[in-house]
């Protein structure tokens, strides 16, 4: 896809063209060329992981900042559940809330309240008549774009409807116009406190398509520590918080499900497990279940690269956390019947399945039987040395740059010492 | 018309694990070729359950996807014991697979009744003792 913005980024002064990154790409989008790690945009999902693996801090994210919303007049701060996990000995909720509103925020939002809605939506939706199941959450941007890059197949069963971070949006600035009638729509920014990358580029490249109305994404990690000092104990504090176990349980592998009440489910988690369990999904190979909850991160949401805790420690915090809430705060107003319509969106994101070798099949099938040459002559070791996280993908860049012989640097020290 | 494109892979009989694996680097493959993901989803299930039967039955044996413009050719061959009832084999719900085997979720007797469902036309040489070859047509056109 052209003009993808990725939040993914790479800090070249700082990358040493260790192959660390490369072997550990879900998708095989790094290359390293002249030292430097390279991400192709075509292929990188944003998932991440090289973040996660840099040894160098080399790879990182980028978001929007608390500054940037300093353009609108009445600021909705959309904490995500995971948030409240970073901190330690929390025991009510209100304190982030509260702490959100003294750090600059006129109103809060909790993504969890409209995670609970979205339950609810999605409860319906697999008992409506003459829907394929099972089905696939849309819930992590990342595993979205994964299926379209390598499971096309599988697109199709992605459920329509809007994660609750677009949910919330909508709702939250829905609530600001009706308590504020002197705000105009366009003075009213939402912003969300996100786990992870996969967020960020989820708005800064669909907010036309899926008219989302988040406004700015920024990092947990960039509010964890204004929080930490504008959160205080001993402070009479507001009762903000609005939503219960299943809202706060989304923040990590499972809750999702869990929401889903009697029907059977999978949830996996860490890129690898998920295209694992994709692979298997697509081979007719899963048990019969109705839903399907996929995490890029591993642990779930509480797993990803812009917070600041261990996702094992938060999942942890989130349970003691989540044991005095009610099971859920928030229901579908009486007498509405299925999910309101604008729950849904109408198309998902542009199919960009990865890219034929060739401009025709026969063209595809020469390159490819290229490839498989190139493949035979190298030693299959997979160490990085060329550039390429594999010899099955040197031998691809090879065919696909219009080569025709390997650029492998075992190969010449194999030739040399034996006098060739 | 170009010349055909041949994936060889070794199906390693000793481990259920692995199993599906063959089946991952051909949609891989596929994808790179340009087809259409209903087809490639068609190939895979085909391939994958072929696979899982010669873990199961015939301790592995060599799976070869045959690419051609027109068509994929899948062709699983084993040194396993053999079918001895093919008609029966082909019944939904039929197998003689151990119960150990059941107990970890395979041999349902789906196997044979999936590839032939998945694939456009399909052949099975089977000799009691020697082993049994299936090849499976996918056509692309």
């Amino acid at each position: 896809m052209e003009g993808y913005r990725h939040s993914v980024l790479l800090d070249k002064d700082k990358c040493t063209g260790c192959t660390t990154c490369l072997q550990h790409c879900p998708t095989e989008a790094i290359r390293i060329v002249d030292g430097k790690a390279r991400i192709d945009s075509d292929r990188c999902i944003d998932c991440g992981e090289c973040i996660r693996r840099c040894p160098h801090q080399a790879k990182k994210a980028s978001a929007g900042s608390l500054e940037n919303m300093q353009r609108f007049r009445y600021k909705i701060a959309l904490p995500a559940p995971s948030l409240y996990a970073q901190f330690d000995n929390l025991d009510d909720i209100d304190y982030v809330l509260n702490g959100l509103k003294k750090i600059g925020f006129d109103e809060v939002f909790e993504v969890s309240k409209a995670a609970e809605f979205v339950s609810e939506y999605t409860r319906r939706y697999i008992r409506t008549e003459g829907i394929r199941l099972p089905v696939i959450s849309s819930a992590c941007p990342v595993v979205v774009r994964l299926i379209n890059l390598l499971f096309p197949s599988l697109s199709e069963s992605i459920i329509h409807l809007h994660p609750p971070v677009e949910v919330a949006a909508r709702m939250a600035k829905k609530r600001a116009m009706e308590a504020h009638p002197e705000l105009k729509e366009e003075e009213i920014g939402v912003c969300f406190i996100s786990p992870c990358p996969g967020k960020v580029s989820y708005v800064s490249n669909y907010k036309e398509l899926y008219d989302l109305h988040i406004d700015e994404v920024v990092p947990i990690s960039d509010v964890y520590f204004l929080l930490i000092n504008a959160m205080k104990r001993e402070e009479a504090i507001e009762s903000l918080s609005e939503s219960g176990m299943i809202g706060v349980g989304w923040a990590s592998s499972g809750g999702e499900s869990t929401a889903i009440l009697n029907e059977g489910y999978l949830a996996a988690d860490g890129i690898d497990n998920v295209i694992r369990v994709l692979n298997q999904i697509e081979d007719g190979n899963i048990p019969p279940v109705n839903f399907i909850e996929l995490n890029a991160c591993p642990g779930g949401c509480v797993g990803g690269v812009m917070t600041v805790q261990n996702p094992f420690i938060s999942k942890s915090r989130l349970q003691s956390l989540r044991r005095y809430l009610p099971v859920s705060m928030n229901r579908m107003p009486e007498g509405e019947r299925y999910i309101p319509q604008e729950a849904f969106f109408n198309k998902i994101e542009e199919f960009a399945p990865e890219r034929r070798l060739g401009s025709s099949m026969a063209e595809s099938m020469r390159m490819m039987s290229d490839i498989q040459r190139l493949k035979n002559m190298l030693p299959g070791i997979d160490c990085g040395a060329c550039g390429a996280p594999t010899c099955r993908a040197h031998a691809e860049d090879i065919v696909r740059a219009g080569g025709q012989e390997p650029d492998c640097p075992i190969l010449k020290a194999r030739m040399l010492s034996e006098g060739k | 018309m170009s010349e055909p494109l041949v994936f060889h892979y070794d199906v390693d009989g000793s481990d259920f694990t692995s199993a599906g694996q063959a089946s991952v680097f051909v949609k891989r493959n596929l994808r790179q070729l340009g087809l259409d993901p209903e087809i490639i989803r068609r190939v895979s299930i085909a391939m994958y359950e072929g696979e899982i039967n010669m873990v199961i039955h015939a301790e592995g044996g060599e799976a070869d996807v045959i690419v051609t413009e027109d068509a994929v050719e899948i062709v699983l061959k084993d040194h396993g014991p053999g079918i001895a009832d093919v008609e029966k084999a082909m019944q939904e719900g039929y197998s003689t697979a151990t119960s150990s085997i059941q107990s970890l979720g395979f041999g349902a007797g789906m196997g044979l009744p999936n590839m032939k469902r998945y694939s456009d036309e399909m052949q099975i040489d089977t000799e009691l003792g020697v082993g049994t070859t299936v090849r499976m047509k996918i056509r692309l056109t």
